[in-house]
């Protein structure tokens, strides 16, 4: 049987929970025996490949990047998981959506910077006027929640998705 | 109160004050003058509650103990429909799941609920509603509405971000304090707690400042003042031992 193609994708989130993903201690040999990860912040490649089985996504989708990512990652996923509070909630990311956009810009690179004020306008991507959970954009087939979720939850829904059983979620929840 | 035995004085309850019920296919027995929330606890039967307190005058804010009575479309909040004799209750069906996960969905979508970097986060009864009714994401939109939150109090906030109108401040303060510091003002989604005159709450002349509205609070809404994230954790189970109390000394 041929390995399950496993990406994992970072948008808006604090990387809180790929480090609860880490946390698996070694436990994450059993799922590596399984996966091949194709795409993910913890691997080499650079290009989010094609045929991808499952896509784990932390954070919310924020910016123009976020926002062609996610829509390139659903493209190319078969199974896609919505991972910690960031991606189902927008959470903390999600915050700064009782603000403009200007405004938000202004508090960071004005009020809150000593030197150069400026709006960066290179390499940065612009952001989006709200900040929101992954399934406003694409749809979302798994949903863990947690801020971070659990790393006995993430191995248990990722072993039950190989195995093809329904993920249980009842020890996770908003928050956490 | 509806739930204390008679006094031993009374003269025993007429068995036409009795009404026989069936709950979730159980028989039942129960006071008249009891709701079908009192009569399905008192069997060990869970309906989920939010609004609800023991100690409090029910008032079905939240809608999440609804139930379903044989030979009516209608749903029924339990907290506030009373027993009737032959009444077929059920408290549970995929209809109702339905409709409590929307209703919690809805109190999530509505204001700024943020887990995560709330002082009740791991205290809050509407994220263990979440979790016990298995809200694992919304499928209606977040408002992300712009709301204040009011610091004034020497002592205590109150944070509209997350407010889910249950009233248990409005009826402790004013059932149990005596003092009516809170009340509503508004409407629908326009509706917000408020003090006095609907002025800051340190503010305000008739808070005593006794705290009963914080520790009934279910969410992060009226907190005690330098609580960090997961640090306020609400004391609630006074309440009944208070009225229970103050009842026994006007007898």
């Amino acid at each position: 049987m041929s390995k399950v193609r496993l990406a994992t994708v970072w948008l808006d989130g604090c990387s809180g929970c790929h480090m609860s993903f880490l946390d698996m201690d070694e436990r994450i040999l059993e799922i590596a025996s399984r996966v091949e990860v194709v795409y993910s912040p913890l691997v080499d490649p650079k290009e989010f490949p094609a045929d991808v089985d499952v896509t784990i996504v932390e954070g919310g989708v924020s910016s123009e990047e976020d926002l062609h990512k996610i829509r390139m990652v659903r493209s190319r996923t078969k199974l896609l998981v919505a991972l910690g509070d960031c991606a189902v909630t927008s959470n903390v990311p999600g915050m700064r959506n009782t603000y403009k956009v200007e405004e938000v810009l202004k508090r960071a690179y004005f009020e809150n910077a000593d030197l150069k004020q400026q709006v960066p306008s290179e390499v940065i991507p612009r952001l989006l006027p709200r900040a929101l959970p992954v399934h406003e954009i694409v749809p979302v087939d798994v949903f863990l929640p947690g801020c971070p979720p659990p790393a006995d939850v993430i191995f248990g829904a990722l072993v039950s998705l190989l195995d093809g059983t329904t993920p249980d979620l009842s020890a996770t929840r908003f928050g956490r | 109160m509806s739930a204390r035995p008679p006094a031993k004085s009374a003269a025993p309850v007429a068995s036409s004050k009795v009404k026989t019920l069936t709950i979730d296919d159980r028989l039942v027995s129960a006071r008249e003058d009891e709701s079908i929330l009192d009569a399905a606890r008192q069997n060990g039967i869970q309906i989920p509650t939010l609004c609800n307190l023991d100690g409090l005058t029910p008032v079905g804010a939240c809608r999440l103990c609804v139930v379903e009575v044989k030979g009516s479309n209608k749903l029924f909040a339990s907290c506030v429909t009373m027993v009737a004799e032959g009444m077929d209750v059920v408290t549970d069906s995929e209809r109702l799941q339905r409709y409590r996960k929307t209703i919690v969905e809805l109190l999530f979508s509505e204001r700024n609920h943020v887990c995560a970097v709330c002082v009740s986060n791991g205290h809050c009864e509407l994220q263990n509603l979440a979790q016990a009714l298995g809200v694992t994401h919304l499928t209606v939109p977040y408002r992300h509405p712009k709301l204040p939150v009011d610091a004034s109090h020497e002592r205590f906030v109150n944070d509209h971000n997350r407010c889910v109108l249950c009233q248990r401040c409005v009826r402790v303060c004013g059932e149990v304090e005596g003092a009516h510091t809170w009340d509503i003002n508004g409407r629908g989604i326009g509706a917000r707690v408020i003090t006095d005159l609907n002025q800051p709450w340190g503010s305000s002349e008739t808070c005593t400042g006794c705290g009963k509205c914080v520790q009934v609070c279910p969410t992060g809404a009226l907190t005690e003042k330098g609580k960090s994230v997961r640090e306020m954790a609400k004391q609630s189970r006074f309440l009944p031992y208070l009225t229970m109390m103050r009842e026994d000394r006007h007898e």
